[in-house]
Formats: C-alpha cells, sequence, structure tokens
C-alpha cells in the first residue's frame, strides 16, 4: 500500500509510547527547497497545461490558421525551432554535467559547466528573441491570427520561467562563492538541474504543438472533447 | 545544516532589533499574519462600505443621486472580488495560515522566511493596484466578479478602460504573492513538524489550511493564464477570448474568440476558489468547536478524509456555474453528479460537527457561538447549494436572487462566522489581552440575526425571479410590489449588520490596551499553539527546545484524567499507554 493510505489510516486517538513515535527525520535546507521545487513545478506544470489546452479548444474556431502544415507556413519546416532547442538541450546538458563534477569535487569544472549552461540557456532566449523578430517580419504578428499569438504568448511564458531560473541560480552560485565550496553546490545545483530539466520538457511539449499540422491539432483538440 | 525552522537551537534566528526589521520588513511569521491580517480587514471594510451602497439603490432606488447604473456595477464588482480574494483568501491563508502554522506544528517559523516577506509585501502591492482602480479615469471596473469577455473590455461596461487593465494586473500580482506564499505553508506542513508530530496528529485547522493551499496553487494558475490572455485581448487586440463583434455601430478588429473559454478558466479556479475559503474555515471550525465543547472531535481520521476528497472532488465541478452558458448539455449531466458527490464529504463534515457537541461539555463562548453560528449558515448554503447544482433547477433560478442569496450565505456568511470565531478564539494568544465578553455576544447576534434578515427574504425575492446585477426593476410585470419592500428590508438589515460591525471593531482595539490579561491557554486548548512558554510567543516561538508532540489535538475529557484536557506535548503515562493498547 502506499504510504499517503497508509498515513490517512493511522489512529491517533489511540496512545502510543514515545518510543514508537514515527519521529520526523531531521530536515535540512535543501530537503525543504526539495519539496518546494516539487510544488513549484506541479504550479508551472498546470500553467502551461492550460495553456496547452486552452490553444487545443482555440484552435476549433474557424479563423484558427495553425503555424505549420502549408508551406508558407513558418513553421512547417523545423529547423530553426531544433536549432533553437538545440541551446536548451546542451544548456541542460551542461547543468547535469555540472552537478556531476560538483559530485566529484571538480571545482573548475563545475564553474565551467554551469556558465556553459547559463551561457546556452541566454543563446536560447535571444534566440527565441530573433524568432519573434523574423515572424514578425514575415507579417505573422500577434493579433493576426490566434495561432500567432498563442506562439508569442507561449514563448514568452516559457522564456520568464527560464530568466526565472536564472535569477535564482546567480543567488546559489553568489552564496557559493561566499563558501568556496564546491560540494556545497552539488545538492542544490541539482535542484536547479531538474528545474532545467523540466522546462527543457516543457519547449518540447510547446514545440511539438506549435509545429503540429492542423490535422493533428484537430486530432488532439477530438482527443479532448473540442 | 539543519533547518532553523525545526532547530532546537536558535543561535541560526537573529532576533529582529530595529522597528523596522521587528514590524515592516519583518520576517517573522506572526508579524506578517498581522500584516496581512489588518491589510485583509482594511480592504474588507471598503468592500463592506460597496455594499452598503450597493443595497441603499437596491431598497430605496431613485433616493440617491450619487449611485448611478455605472458606479452601482463598479461597487458590485469591486465589493465580490475584494470580498473572495483580498479579503477572505488572504485572511484565512495569508493571516491565519501565517500565523497557526508554525504554531501548530511545533515549528520557529516557515521554512523560507524571505519568501514569505516577500508575499506580504507582493499582496500589499496587488491591493494598492486594486485600489488605484477607483481612482483612475472611468474608474475601477462594473464587469461583475467574474469579469466575462467580451463585455468585461468592451466601450459601455464600466471602467473598461483602465479599471479593467488594473484589476488584471492586480490579479496577476496577488497570483505571486499567493504561491510565494503558498509554497512556504505547504512546504513547512510537510517538513518543520516537530517531533512526533504525525500528519494525523496535526489539527484539522492545519489540514484545512494545508489543502486549501495545495488547492490555491493548481486553481491560481488558471486565473492567471485567463488574466493574461484577457490583458492581451485587451492591450494589444488578440482574440483569445473576443469573438468577431459589432460594438457601438462599429465593426471590431477580433475575430472570433470563445469568451465560453474564459467561463470555463474562470471556472477552474473558480469553484476550488469557494473550497479555498471554505476547508481552513472547516479546520478551524473543528478545532473551535472540540476546544469549547471540551470533547473529541467526532471522527477525526474522516474528517480528514473529507478534506482531501472535497480537495480533489473541487477541480471537477467548475461547470455547474455555467448550466446557462451554451456548453454541451452532456456536460450538465456528468457536473450536476458530480456537485452532488461532493455534497457527500461535506455532509460527513456537518454530521460530525454536531456529533461533537453531542453531549459535549458546551461553554457558549463567544468563539462557541459563532461557530454554532456557522453549523447553521452553512448548512443552509449547502442546501440550496445541492438545488442549484440541478440543471433542471438552476436554469429558472439562474442570474436571480437565489442564487446570490445561496452564495453568500455558503461562502460569505459561512467563513465569516468561522472567521470571527477564530480572530475571538486566538485573540488571547496574539495579543495576550482577553476581549470584552459582552460585545463579542452583541456583536454575534447582530450579526446572526442580521445574516439571517437579510438572506432569507433574499432567496424568496430570487424565486419570484427577481434578477441580480440589475440597477433598477423599472415595471416588470411578474414581479409584485411587495418584492420591493422586501429589498427595502433586505438594505435596513444590512446596514445594521454593517454598522454592528463597528462593536467587533471596537473590541478589537479597545481590548489590546484595556481588555483583561490574557491567561496562559485561558480555553484549556489542547494544541501546541497554547503551549508556549510566552503569550504571545516570542520570536522564534519555543525558547531554546522545540517541542515534543506525544498525542493527537483532541484529548479533551479523557476519563481519569487531572484536568479535562491534555496538551498534545504532556507525555504519554504507562497506565495510558496501556489503556490505549486495551482500547
Amino acid at each position: 500500500m502506499i504510504r499517503p493510505l497508509q498515513t490517512l489510516r493511522q489512529k491517533p486517538w489511540l496512545t502510543q509510547a514515545s518510543e514508537q513515535l514515527n519521529l520526523i527525520p531531521e530536515v535540512d535546507s535543501v530537503a525543504a527547497a526539495r519539496i518546494a521545487l516539487r510544488f513549484i513545478l506541479a504550479v508551472v506544470g498546470v500553467l502551461f497545461f492550460l495553456f496547452v489546452i486552452t490553444y487545443l479548444a482555440r484552435s476549433q474556431y474557424p479563423d484558427f490558421q495553425s503555424l505549420a502544415g502549408a508551406p508558407w507556413q513558418p513553421f512547417t519546416d523545423t529547423s530553426r525551432l531544433w536549432l533553437n532547442t538545440s541551446f536548451l538541450i546542451l544548456a541542460s546538458a551542461a547543468m547535469q554535467a555540472g552537478i556531476w563534477s560538483a559530485q566529484q569535487e571538480r571545482q573548475n569544472r563545475t564553474i565551467g559547466f554551469v556558465s556553459a549552461a547559463v551561457f546556452f540557456t541566454v543563446l536560447f532566449l535571444f534566440a527565441q528573441l530573433q524568432l519573434w523578430q523574423q515572424l514578425s517580419q514575415l507579417g505573422f504578428y500577434i493579433s493576426t491570427n490566434p495561432a500567432n499569438s498563442y506562439f508569442y504568448l507561449l514563448t514568452a511564458v516559457h522564456g520568464l520561467h527560464l530568466v526565472g531560473g536564472l535569477i535564482v541560480l546567480g543567488y546559489l552560485a553568489s552564496k557559493t562563492w561566499a563558501v568556496d565550496s564546491v560540494t556545497a553546490i552539488a545538492k542544490p545545483l541539482q535542484l536547479c538541474a531538474t528545474y532545467w530539466h523540466f522546462l527543457l520538457g516543457v519547449w518540447m511539449v510547446l514545440f511539438a504543438l506549435l509545429a503540429s499540422s492542423p490535422q493533428t491539432i484537430n486530432a488532439l483538440a477530438a482527443m479532448c472533447g473540442f | 545544516m539543519q533547518h532553523t525552522a525545526i532547530a532546537d537551537q536558535i543561535d541560526t534566528m537573529h532576533d529582529p532589533d530595529t522597528f523596522i526589521t521587528k514590524y515592516v520588513w519583518s520576517q517573522d511569521h506572526k508579524v506578517i499574519a498581522i500584516q496581512y491580517g489588518l491589510t485583509a480587514v482594511f480592504v474588507g471594510l471598503v468592500a463592506l462600505v460597496l455594499s452598503a451602497l450597493m443595497r441603499l439603490q437596491l431598497g430605496f432606488p431613485d433616493s440617491f443621486d450619487f449611485i448611478d447604473p455605472n458606479s452601482y456595477l463598479q461597487f458590485v464588482t469591486m465589493h465580490g472580488m475584494i470580498m473572495v480574494i483580498y479579503l477572505l483568501t488572504a485572511l484565512l491563508l495569508g493571516g491565519f495560515g501565517n500565523y497557526l502554522i508554525p504554531l501548530m506544528i511545533g515549528a520557529r517559523d516557515m521554512v523560507f522566511p524571505y519568501m514569505n516577506m516577500l508575499s506580504y509585501w507582493t499582496y500589499l502591492l496587488s491591493v494598492i493596484v486594486l485600489l488605484a482602480s477607483f481612482f483612475v479615469p472611468g474608474g475601477p471596473t462594473g464587469a461583475g466578479w467574474t469579469l466575462y469577455p467580451p463585455q468585461a473590455i468592451l466601450q459601455g461596461t464600466p471602467g473598461y478602460d483602465w479599471g479593467i487593465i488594473l484589476m488584471l494586473a492586480s490579479l496577476a500580482i496577488f497570483i505571486i504573492a499567493f504561491t510565494m506564499g503558498g509554497l512556504n505553508y505547504v512546504t513547512t506542513v510537510l517538513q518543520a513538524r516537530t517531533h512526533g508530530m504525525t500528519l494525523m496528529r496535526m489539527p484539522l485547522t492545519i489540514w484545512g489550511i494545508f489543502t486549501a493551499t495545495v488547492l490555491g496553487l493548481l486553481a491560481f494558475p488558471a486565473l492567471l493564464v485567463s488574466a493574461i490572455m484577457m490583458m492581451l485581448d485587451k492591450v494589444i487586440g488578440t482574440s483569445f477570448f473576443m469573438p468577431a463583434l459589432v460594438s457601438m455601430g462599429e465593426s471590431l478588429d477580433y475575430t472570433g474568440g470563445s469568451p465560453v473559454l474564459f467561463q470555463h478558466l474562470f471556472w477552474f479556479f473558480g469553484h476550488p476558489e469557494v473550497y479555498i475559503v471554505a476547508l481552513p474555515a472547516f479546520g478551524m471550525v473543528s478545532d473551535v468547536l472540540a476546544t469549547h465543547a471540551r470533547k473529541n472531535i467526532f471522527g477525526y481520521r474522516m474528517m480528514v478524509w473529507a478534506i482531501v476528497a472535497i480537495g480533489g472532488l473541487s477541480f471537477v465541478v467548475w461547470a455547474h456555474h455555467m448550466y446557462v452558458s451554451g456548453m454541451h448539455p452532456a456536460f450538465g449531466f456528468f457536473f450536476a453528479t458530480t456537485t452532488l458527490i461532493i455534497a457527500v464529504p461535506t455532509a460527513i463534515k456537518v454530521y460530525n460537527w454536531v456529533l461533537t457537541l453531542w453531549r459535549g461539555n458546551i461553554h457558549f463562548t463567544v468563539p462557541m457561538l459563532f461557530a454554532i453560528g456557522f453549523i447553521f449558515t452553512f448548512t443552509h448554503g449547502g442546501l440550496t447549494g445541492l438545488f442549484l447544482g440541478n440543471v433542471t433547477i438552476d436554469l429558472p433560478l439562474s442570474d436571480t436572487y437565489f442564487v446570490v442569496a445561496h452564495f453568500h450565505m455558503v461562502m460569505g456568511v459561512s467563513p465569516i462566522m468561522v472567521l470571527f470565531a477564530a480572530i475571538y478564539h486566538w485573540y488571547p494568544l496574539i495579543t495576550g489581552r482577553m476581549f470584552s465578553d459582552t460585545l463579542g455576544k452583541a456583536h454575534f447576534w447582530f450579526t446572526f440575526l442580521g445574516t439571517y434578515a437579510i438572506y432569507l427574504p433574499m432567496h424568496y425575492i430570487g424565486v419570484l425571479g427577481v434578477p441580480r446585477r440589475y440597477f433598477a426593476m423599472g415595471d416588470t410585470d411578474f414581479i409584485p410590489e411587495s418584492a420591493q419592500t422586501l429589498n427595502a428590508s433586505i438594505t435596513i438589515s444590512a446596514l445594521i449588520v454593517g454598522l454592528s460591525q463597528l462593536i467587533f471593531l471596537y473590541n478589537i482595539f479597545w481590548s489590546l490596551r484595556y481588555g483583561e490579561k490574557a491567561a496562559h491557554n485561558p480555553w484549556g486548548a489542547t494544541s501546541l499553539e497554547w503551549q508556549t512558554k510566552d503569550v504571545p510567543p516570542h520570536h522564534g516561538n519555543w525558547g531554546d527546545k522545540l517541542p515534543q508532540v506525544y498525542r493527537w489535538a483532541y484529548d479533551f475529557s479523557v476519563p481519569g484524567a487531572k484536568e479535562d484536557f491534555i496538551p498534545q506535548n504532556h507525555p504519554v503515562s504507562p497506565e495510558e499507554h496501556t489503556a490505549g493498547e486495551a482500547s
């Protein structure tokens, strides 16, 4: 039986001798942050889930023109999206490599990998901004079609989450700088990496959605009952 | 390093030593709670005045020049939004959540005190942005608290220009504030409980606040999504929700968005919001009832299960607010069924409260009066909810005063009754003083009888078919003259209830200075917050050592015990342990 159910079946009105108590384990700051991160991921997950659901619902109205499918639509050729995605994949990979280095107490390599992660994240953000610019130059303005609106909105919200991640990483780096010990950063860095991987996953979903043909979107919408 | 919130040694907790760090930029959960509480009460009083203004118009139409149709709609909108979000949610979770969580679970503070402080100041910013809308051209939005597009952002609706923008911005800021606070509450409950405080030993107050916070964290994103998308529709001209339409004889640029989509999003947040408000109230009222009836809460485990079940079910009932929206009729069947199912755990809770009182040693203290009052108002509000949950009954009653009366009873009056019970119950702990019992009882009877004088006739005029949101009825054949007489009576009752809140305010502020000094644990409560060394508790709450918990929070009137309550941190005697095994 899973633990929550066991917990809910306890009979607290029965008194127990103190040695039988399940004492709460000693908890450190990282464990608290880990719990908080899980909730943050849940909140961010719900946020994007709702955006995606509304995207599918909105796609079923006649004025919706998907950004992929027809040859003249910008995301029929996904090479540019893949280029941007590769930056984020590299950022995520560098972050993971940073953790492994920190666990092996290799300070310079850790700093190098984390810096690379920051670099690729910033590169991804600039690449996304440039994609905005390209689309608007092609006449795909934010309010000309709901699919365009969603593209700008989803990429902006996703980008802002990455910026939030960079701020937290910066705070962590400044704290570690003061401590001057790379092992101290390993655990909190793991939390940052989880957040990065999660945002990479979110971006892959958004990518798939934005680059889907009208037929695929219609099929997805039908599955959701729209 | 062990986390400061649960460390035995408090060397790492720097006592705030200046006025600024102690009372303004404070990271102490108790001070933040009071900051949240005072701000929420202030903005709630603004909303109370707005309701008095709208009642004046309804009770005595054509008598007040300063209320025109536009300002009437603005009063309605701002009253609703402030009460639901900025008063109830903020006071129950930001106020009581902050004050009680660390104290009731035996922690020194929240696990992220700095973020907790940020949460309050962000909340204050959201309130300032909201209130600023009273002072911009066009005034605040008058779109109704549900802010339905397309009318919310179209010319013709009051505040369609700046008012709605500030409202949406304020909501977004509030959600950021709530998320920061909410992350703290759930993490603190899960990570910072003291030794022996298992989840099933937590008082129901904490279960209520914890579950409501989880609901809030998962439901507020829906409001954020709808606020962002509507803001873009308004400011940039996107068409997420705005259909292609002609306004004031002019064809607009919107290309065919879906207003119903907004309604789904709004109510995906809006219905859990009812329980975000109700669950902490359920928890607190359970603790007040048990303490003042000197009896263990009836069916503790079932109460916890019911809280969790209600929390889960609250996410699958939202479209019962949308039976008349034009959604697919099959949805009505599904959502009516889930709505009726959610009544089951809710009814279990009501039975358990009543059974807690059954053969208890009931002390009619002020908190107890409000708690019992809550059982009445909540049962009445809940039962009319069963009417409205059925599609066939909802259709004729939709958008009438029956709905207004229902939701005011169930999520207006009821949580407010609990809030008063809670304020009176924990006042001695928070301030170290007792309030005036006589004034408290006067406040109760004015409020309790007054709300019935308001809402019972309101159900009736709803059944007559009087529509809500109308500035004036005019000549409407199917509404008898007598409905207007009832409306005048409701208004007079509302004004009396509104004014009687001055008794409460006077009592609270007078007692701060002149109230009798509170004894340690004056109600004989078992939960940890009353077992602190100092009253009110000092920074760090517990002195050098954290409390050790040995039992649940409801050991009242235990046979053979010296007193009629045994605090949670009281060790278990060998005899008691043997008796426990035998049972």
